[in-house]
């Protein structure tokens, strides 16, 4: 992950906040302009209703990876499908570069079979009746018996699957069921390549080989691929560009750090896991500094510094902050660089799995009159941290955070 | 006395053009009932399935008026061959495909309905027509419930009676099949010789039927990969 992380760290500097912009709303970074048709880039403007459901959504791929990032239920697979053509859009156009495949205005709905997309499904669908190199050869019968079997040995290579190639589908690890899917879809040289989740279900270190030859193969085929995900890690592994869904809409979009470090609207920060989410009031603004303080809450005694935005003292908008980058300790700490040293009292403390959600009572000194003045903070430490620094509810301790881990949103 | 070998020459062959026919026509009607988002799908459901509720003679008595003299198919056929459909063996063979047409069409729709719906539309997205995709994916994937729908109608028209009768008669050689050759030998007291014969067609019966289920038996079937 983290080696993942500083691969997709080359991140454009304008997407960071040096002039106290809005971050996320930088983001046109590397796309171009709306109107004039793209050699290779997937441009698509949907409306599709499903019941209650409406997908509406208007965006561009270039080649390489765009990730489309969402809960469950926001629409991504309904977008795959409309690109692929399982789904008919109520209106809209849908283009690869100027090939259109779908335009509601003007009655075009190329045929699923001549769209040259592929899309590689969640449950993947090989075919169980036929030999992985038959599956691998199946979409390449306009090509002559020889030149078949060439293709198809050249692509099983690729991805590492050349020795399977006579084995019954039925009959492949979860693994390389993956490559041979993605295999199938590849040797037809689609001109734009759908991934459902379709690694969803592997280890990291298969997943990250899979992603790797995957990468390989498109440093020399530039087409867009559309990667749906709800796993954060994977935004960050291998997106170049993300797309926020929720509810059918597209809620943000652009680089990775862009959108998932920095986001502009809460429902993203919710995705993109902040577990603590708070209303703030401005309070003061250091430009020279490259940050600003904020009261937590309209009236509370917590005050946190945030990295700069362009705002003006007495505005009100977000502060997210994720649970795992705050620090605990026990006694107050000295000497640190970080910030923000909040104190507290822990008020709960709940094992999940093999981490520890502690939730801490802060409000500086008035806590033990009122009690309710306090802003409740979430933080993850280990089995061990809690062992060692004895956790109890009602223990004071003092929380840590850095200015950076502080991400401030509109409201 | 001995088996009547003629009749059931007779309808074997019958059986086999029947089941032979059905499974030609089944395939394209059972494809329309599984996959179509017609309005009217019920409606053809309800015609298909109508022969397992009427009564034989009921089928009968209307496909020996259809052919008969004096209806448009009947006269074609006159104008064409110079004699009637009714009590012939190919009067014989078009009622039967109308009586054992559920037989076929019923499991050959429900096996292509039970495809993997991403199989098929991984089919299409590689650029697969729809006959490629019913031929390479659908079919292969429907096998065992092909074999249920011939091997039913198989069975079902060499035990039928009532259509037989009804638009075949009872002329030996041409119409005159096993199960008409029980009912008469029972008219004529022969016990022992219809006996024989209904034993025989039991066994083939019995035969088919273990085929069937043989063949349908979860460990044998073909399924997606987990």
């Amino acid at each position: 992950m983290k080696a993942a992380m500083s691969e997709t760290g080359r991140t454009p500097a304008t997407g960071m906040t040096s002039a106290g912009e809005f971050v996320a709303r930088d983001r046109s970074g590397p796309v171009a302009s709306q109107c004039e048709p793209q050699k290779g880039f997937l441009e698509a403007r949907i409306r599709k209703q499903l019941g209650e459901f409406v997908l509406e959504v208007d965006f561009q791929a270039a080649p390489g990876f765009t990730v489309l990032f969402g809960a469950s239920g926001a629409g991504k697979t309904t977008l795959l499908d409309c690109v692929g053509g399982l789904l008919k859009p109520a209106e809209g156009c849908v283009r690869i570069g100027v090939r259109v495949l779908f335009d509601s205005s003007s009655r075009i709905d190329i045929p699923v079979a001549k769209r040259r997309v592929g899309y590689v499904f969640q449950s993947l669908a090989l075919f169980p009746h036929l030999t992985v190199e038959q599956n691998v050869g199946y979409g390449l019968t306009q090509l002559s018996r020889g030149e078949r079997s060439i293709r198809a040995a050249s692509i099983l290579r690729a991805f590492r699957i050349d020795h399977l190639a006579s084995r019954s589908a039925r009959d492949i690890s979860g693994g390389e069921s993956q490559r041979a899917a993605l295999a199938r879809t590849l040797v037809t040289n689609p001109a734009v390549l759908l991934l459902d989740e379709p690694l969803s279900a592997l280890d990291a270190p298969t997943k990250s080989k899979i992603m790797d030859d995957l990468r390989e193969w498109n440093r020399t085929h530039r087409i867009p691929i559309l990667y749906v995900t709800h796993s954060r890690d994977e935004v960050f592994a291998l997106g170049e560009r993300v797309i926020v869904l929720d509810r059918g809409k597209i809620l943000a979009q652009g680089t990775p750090h862009e959108v998932m470090t920095a986001p502009l609207q809460e429902t993203v920060a919710q995705l993109a896991g902040f577990e603590n989410i708070f209303d703030a009031t401005v309070e003061a603004v250091h430009p020279e500094l490259g940050c600003m303080t904020c009261r937590i809450g309209a009236s509370s005694a917590v005050f946190i510094e945030t990295p700069l935005v362009r705002t003006g003292v007495g505005s009100t908008l977000r502060v997210g902050i994720r649970a795992g980058d705050i620090l605990l300790a026990t006694s107050l700490p000295q000497g640190l660089s970080a910030r923000n040293v909040i104190p507290g009292r822990v008020r709960s403390l709940e094992q999940r799995d093999v981490i520890v959600s502690c939730g801490v009572e802060c409000g500086g000194t008035n806590w033990a009159k009122t009690g309710s003045w306090g802003v409740e903070m979430e933080c993850h430490l280990t089995l061990a941290a809690r062992d060692s620094l004895r956790l109890a509810p009602g223990r004071e301790v003092w929380l840590v955070i850095k200015t950076h881990s502080c991400h401030v949103m509109q409201k | 006395m001995a088996i009547d070998w003629q009749a059931l020459w007779l309808t074997l062959q019958l059986a086999v053009i029947v089941s032979a026919v059905l499974f030609v026509i089944g395939l394209p009607i059972a494809y329309w009932i599984a996959f179509s988002r017609s309005r009217w799908k019920f409606f053809v459901e309800a015609i298909v399935s109508l022969p397992i509720v009427l009564p034989p003679t009921v089928l009968g008595f209307y496909v020996l008026v259809a052919l008969g003299p004096r209806s448009p198919v009947g006269r074609w056929w006159m104008a064409l061959t110079g004699h009637t459909l009714a009590f012939t063996f190919s009067g014989l063979v078009i009622g039967s495909i109308l009586y054992s047409l559920p037989f076929a069409v019923q499991p050959f729709a429900a096996s292509f309905a039970a495809v993997e719906r991403k199989l098929i539309w991984a089919s299409t997205t590689l650029g697969a027509s729809s006959i490629r995709t019913f031929f390479c994916v659908i079919v292969p994937l429907s096998a065992p419930g092909l074999i249920t729908g011939a091997a039913l109608s198989f069975a079902h028209t060499m035990g039928e009676f009532g259509v037989v009768l009804m638009v075949g008669g009872n002329i030996p050689g041409v119409t005159r099949t096993v199960s008409i050759d029980i009912y008469d030998r029972v008219q004529a007291s022969d016990y022992a010789g219809a006996n024989a014969t209904a034993l025989l067609l039991l066994a083939i019966c019995f035969v088919l039927l273990v085929i069937v289920y043989a063949t349908n038996r979860k460990a044998w079937a073909v399924k997606p990969v987990e």
